[in-house]
């Protein structure tokens, strides 16, 4: 839109500054209690008056990974113990992304009353909807924990996921299970960027929601999740390749993924998300700077 | 040090329609230059060109009829929205209390909806819990505290909202019109807490259709149409101006004495003197 800016008296920054969208990010971080609180009382929230309550996010995912887990284990040939860890992890990795980006988009959409009626920064929206995810991330990791107990001692040593030992061979758990604490911080890093861009956008673009959510079924089945890029490389190496390496999902999923089931993480992986947080954080920080007044307008 | 100053603010609401909200137009528009400018969204021209400064101590009354912007002035001061036009800066610890059923959440319970109203409000998880008995004795809500909010009425609710703003000390208080909704007992013990309130720590602005309220709790008005400012001044002359006829000469004794004004000050004519 088109402003006619007036002149401002001497000592405010103006609404499109950085100094006001540094101020917002800082005090919503700075807020942490209600962020936390909101988080948490969503969760509270939706599983009210259940008997098992939040337990049920467990459950979900237990069913989920392990009936796909046994399905596409036989319809791929591949060994069970080696397959539904992979599945699992990848599958809980892929449900916090999945929430991102579609909750992400309804970040304030879906707090049009509260922004209408109590003043409060941007970011503590995006961090109540992030540390949302978190929880539920924290909820689904039981299960990963539970499977890697029944299968450790079958991911210790080196493995290969196809039983008809053709596809290359995984290095088994060790030390380097560690290094998916700065691959999930960069997942987040990333996420925060995908609630706040994507959020602020489809506020203005309601189509946005809906595009996201009928492709986003898509973008499971394109994603190694209950397929392992090692079935595909018996098929055709280089369509594979392809298909893998230029989805930036595959990325964000492998990065964690790997050093958690003793798999090895590529150095690509790590090229990609990085440069996906600072190529999105710039651009998610352009947004904040020129339409952080405008969310209340559009909402 | 407790300032609210808005100079030559305007606020305008882009009306997006189900077609223009859309992706389509704003990547078509893009290739026809001129046209997408002639596209443009409608827009409600909510505020314009307002220019206030209210300091410490003052206690401002809103009038004017339905649609004049008087919530959205609120709203400005309260820092929701900020100006398309112009700057606003509010110095302060602000604490609204708007439209009563939003911004609550009715399915919690009324001790949650005081924590995260607190929490929204700047307090921290601890200042809360000390406040909760005093706004549970004050607001006279007792076992129904631990009750969903969807089982209040609006009467309890405005009780609920005014016990926890006026617990938190707030510098700057703003008040929609909508806490007539409760009963007059409950408003007389309110009264006296947000004078109190306002004596104490800062300031008033309050949008009200109740001339009686807005004589007990305001020292000034200011009267808004069309989104601008018609007129600010003193109370008395403001609501003269606004209702075309003295205010108090309809009022009951026992209000002007509350007040503590001297009634009939109007000419035969019914002019204000």
């Amino acid at each position: 839109m088109a402003e006619q800016q007036t002149p401002l008296p001497p000592d405010i920054a103006s609404s499109r500054s950085w100094t006001r969208a540094f101020a917002d990010i800082r005090e919503g971080l700075h807020r942490r209690e209600l962020w936390s609180h909101l988080g948490w009382q969503d969760i509270k929230q939706k599983y009210r008056r259940s008997v098992l309550g939040p337990l049920w996010i467990t459950i979900a995912t237990g069913a989920m990974v392990l009936g796909l887990g046994l399905i596409y284990s036989t319809l791929f040939g591949q060994e069970v113990k080696y397959f539904l860890p992979y599945l699992t992890t990848g599958f809980i990795i892929w449900q916090f992304i999945l929430n991102c980006v579609t909750e992400g988009s309804e970040t304030f959409i879906s707090n049009e009353g509260v922004m209408k009626h109590l003043p409060a920064p941007l970011t503590v929206y995006v961090l109540r909807t992030l540390w949302r995810q978190c929880l539920m991330l924290a909820h689904n990791a039981i299960i990963y924990l539970i499977i890697l107990a029944i299968f450790f001692a079958d991911l210790l040593p080196e493995y290969t996921m196809a039983a008809d030992g053709d596809s290359p061979v995984m290095p088994g758990l060790n030390w380097e299970v560690l290094l998916f604490i700065p691959a999930f911080l960069l997942l987040l890093v990333n996420a925060a960027w995908v609630v706040l861009l994507f959020g602020v956008v489809s506020t203005r673009f309601r189509d946005i929601p809906q595009l996201i959510n009928s492709l986003i079924t898509l973008a499971f089945y394109l994603t190694p999740i209950v397929w392992s890029p090692d079935l595909l490389a018996s098929g055709g190496r280089g369509f594979s390749h392809f298909v893998v390496q230029f989805n930036p999902l595959y990325h964000f999923v492998n990065i964690v993924r790997a050093p958690l089931i003793g798999q090895q993480v590529e150095w690509l992986n790590w090229v990609v998300v990085i440069g996906f947080a600072l190529v999105g954080w710039t651009v998610a920080l352009f947004v904040m700077r020129n339409y952080r007044a405008r969310v209340s307008y559009w909402v | 040090m407790v300032s609210i100053d808005v100079w030559n603010a305007s606020v305008d609401f882009p009306i997006f329609d189900a077609k223009t909200r859309s992706l389509k137009k704003a990547v078509l528009g893009k290739v026809g230059g001129k046209i997408a400018s002639d596209a443009k969204v409608p827009i409600i021209e909510a505020l314009h060109d307002i220019t206030v400064s209210i300091k410490e101590g003052d206690r401002v009354g809103l009038v004017g009829h339905n649609g004049a912007g008087k919530s959205t002035l609120l709203r400005l001061l309260a820092g929701i929205y900020e100006p398309t036009r112009g700057a606003a800066r509010t110095v302060g610890k602000v604490a609204p209390v708007f439209d009563l059923g939003v911004g609550m959440d009715p399915e919690i319970s009324g001790y949650e909806n005081i924590l995260i109203r607190g929490l929204y409000l700047g307090m921290t998880r601890k200042e809360m819990q000390k406040r909760v008995d005093d706004i549970a004795e004050f607001t006279e809500l007792g076992d129904y505290l631990s009750m969903p909010l969807r089982t209040y009425s609006t009467g309890m609710r405005v009780r609920l909202a005014l016990g926890v703003v006026t617990s938190i000390d707030p510098e700057i208080l703003l008040l929609d019109e909508g806490i007539g909704a409760v009963d007059a007992a409950f408003l007389d013990k309110a009264r006296d807490r947000l004078v109190d309130l306002v004596r104490r720590s800062g300031m008033l602005v309050f949008a009200s259709h109740q001339d009686e309220l807005l004589f007990e709790l305001c020292s000034s008005a200011l009267w808004m149409d069309e989104g601008r400012i018609v007129k600010e001044g003193s109370l008395r002359e403001v609501i003269g101006g606004y209702k075309g006829k003295d205010p108090f000469a309809h009022m009951s004794k026992e209000a002007l004495e509350r007040i503590g004004e001297s009634p009939v000050l109007t000419t035969k004519s019914g002019e204000v003197q």
